[in-house]
């Protein structure tokens, strides 16, 4: 099961920096003996480790990105656009990305404004309805077991195979594209919070019996602070997943996103927006990613886990 | 009448607890019949696994016994309540509150039906003056010391006036020199606030010291009572003094005896 833990990549990236930083007293205190106008000598190398290990392998990686791209670019002679070229294409497309020509043409901004629009009413009904399914089925063991199976049965399904029952039921494109959302959203939050109420520690729900507390003050007090960094996860898996499935969803209902839009400048065989689409969704889902985790970090105490 | 209900303030008549275990019933006490007096304190001790928690859970009502039954002011103990409160051997503070904030969920519960706001707070901040935790009532368990948070769990315990206090090795998590600071502090407020105590041990020194009537139980499985010796020394105690007195040290010996000499097979029974 997933547990509430928050790593980022970026946290495993910044500790080489923490590692540099306790061996630079070591090395200044070697040359302690000799005279203090020695030390501001002792604390160049510091700068470059730091640079070494925080600046230089990120641009390292883009650097080698970069370079396969041009590579291709080169062999593809002409069909596949190069690095500094889509590069100009950027600056064009981010230079208005709110204009409005239609709703088949629309600037970069819209459509990813109206790709997150969807995403949040998609993943706050699940929310709304996953966070206390998840905390009945962790209470009460009867509805876990009527439940797990279900939710073990209906999770491995791909999210777009019930994009077709949405528009069925739903008789429009955007409904049943956050519809999808809601269905892919819901999964990680309802499981995330019952097993985070499942693993309260059994000392916290005796001494909730030994004061013979309600079942409100039982899941405000008690309940919901303990689970809480599990249900945070289950929104952080949520929210990924929904931004993973909205470019697809869109691909296939059409209209303003920028699933669409990829699938739109496609059919234009405009493949220069098509890369720079994949790095505004990167970059969207990065900072999505980011910003919860920080929540989620705000939120979790030491003691939860202990 | 109410003399024959203070004497036996909790009543444990012929009662057996049976664990049901995927290898089968594992059979943790067996015979147990015990009456605590109003105001008594009593030590449970034993060597670990002979089912003392056990006991105390079945007196706190977390668990119920397979056969016989528990009285508690003559009525039969049916589930945990605040009148039969319980410290926790983890302290068991929840972290996302404050000091204040966790006795006054206690407190809250017991007299929110009958008292103003006021009074509620005044209580809590009693019970934080009570164990000298005054200082740190805004501050979060992780704030604080182990020493300090058990001194907010036992003052959490006290404030919704219990009939009973139930102690489950309160002290066993704490350094040698803060559990004997705090078993003096638990002397006097017992000695003020006049509690029945029920308290589980493993430490001899500490029975002796804090109890009226130390119950000595045989190893598990099928523990049961094997002796129940009476502290009859006088209160309040000293530690100091006492380290000397011949009383004390019968009665230290009389324990120890017991345990490492009767009922010194652990190894097997672990």
């Amino acid at each position: 099961m997933v547990s509430a833990v928050f790593h980022t990549p970026l946290d495993a990236a910044a500790s080489p920096p923490a590692v540099a930083r306790t061996a630079a007293p070591a090395a200044s205190s070697t040359g302690a003996a000799t005279p203090k106008a020695d030390e501001p000598r002792a604390r160049v190398p510091l700068d470059l480790r730091w640079f070494w290990m925080r600046v230089l392998p990120p641009l390292a990686g883009f650097g080698v990105l970069v370079l396969i791209w041009e590579l291709i670019a080169i062999r593809s002679a002409g069909t596949f656009p190069a690095p500094y070229e889509t590069w100009l294409q950027a600056v064009k497309v981010f230079s208005d990305p709110f204009y409005s020509n239609g709703p088949n043409d629309q600037g970069v901004g819209w459509n990813v404004l109206s790709s997150l629009q969807r995403v949040a009413l998609g993943f706050g009904l699940a929310a709304l309805v996953g966070i206390p399914a998840g905390f009945a089925i962790g209470r009460f063991e009867f509805m876990s077991r009527m439940f797990n199976p279900l939710i073990s049965l209906l999770r491995p399904v791909s999210p777009l195979a019930w994009l077709p029952i949405g528009l069925l039921v739903f008789k429009g494109a955007n409904p049943a594209a956050i519809w999808t959302i809601f269905i892919c959203s819901i999964w990680p939050m309802i499981i995330n919070t019952a097993v985070g109420v499942q693993r309260v520690p059994s000392d916290y729900m005796n001494v909730a019996r030994v004061l013979n507390l309600s079942e409100w003050k039982i899941l405000t007090k008690i309940l919901f602070p303990a689970v809480l960094p599990y249900m945070l996860t289950g929104v952080r898996l949520a929210v990924g997943t929904a931004w993973l499935v909205i470019v697809a969803a869109e691909m296939l209902t059409g209209g303003v996103g920028i699933g669409f839009w990829v699938w739109d400048e496609w059919n234009n065989l405009n493949v220069k927006n098509i890369i720079i689409a994949i790095f505004v969704i990167g970059i969207v889902g990065l900072v999505l990613e980011f910003a919860l985790i920080k929540i989620a970090t705000a939120f979790t105490f030491e003691e939860v886990k202990s | 009448m109410n003399d024959v209900i203070n004497k036996k303030f909790i009543d444990i008549q012929n009662v057996e607890q049976t664990f049901k275990t995927p290898k089968g019933s594992f059979q943790a006490l067996r015979d147990i019949n015990l009456s605590v007096a109003k105001g008594e304190f009593v030590a449970l001790i034993g060597h670990s696994g002979c089912g003392k928690s056990t006991l105390l859970n079945l007196i706190a009502g977390l668990t119920r016994p397979t056969k016989g039954v528990l009285l508690c002011a003559n009525k039969e103990i049916a589930g945990p309540g605040p009148e039969r409160a319980v410290v926790f051997q983890n302290h068991s503070l929840l972290p996302w509150l404050t000091c204040y904030e966790n006795i006054y969920l206690g407190v809250e519960r017991v007299f929110s039906a009958t008292e103003s706001k006021a009074q509620l707070k005044a209580r809590t901040d009693a019970a934080l003056a009570l164990v000298s935790l005054t200082p740190a009532t805004s501050k979060r368990p992780g704030e604080i010391s182990g020493g300090m948070k058990q001194r907010v769990g036992i003052a959490r315990a006290l404030a919704m006036e219990p009939k009973v206090l139930l102690m489950d090795e309160p002290f066993g998590a704490l350094d040698a020199l803060t559990r004997a600071k705090l078993q003096d502090e638990l002397l006097s407020i017992v000695q003020k606030t006049e509690s029945t105590v029920v308290m589980v041990t493993h430490d001899v020194d500490e029975a002796v010291l804090l109890s009226d009537k130390i119950v000595m139980m045989t190893n598990g499985p099928s523990a049961t009572i094997g002796e129940v010796l009476s502290v009859n020394l006088q209160r309040p105690r000293n530690r100091v003094e006492l380290a000397e007195d011949r009383d004390y040290v019968h009665y230290r010996k009389a324990v120890i005896d017991f345990l490492y000499t009767r009922q010194a097979h652990v190894e097997k029974a672990a």
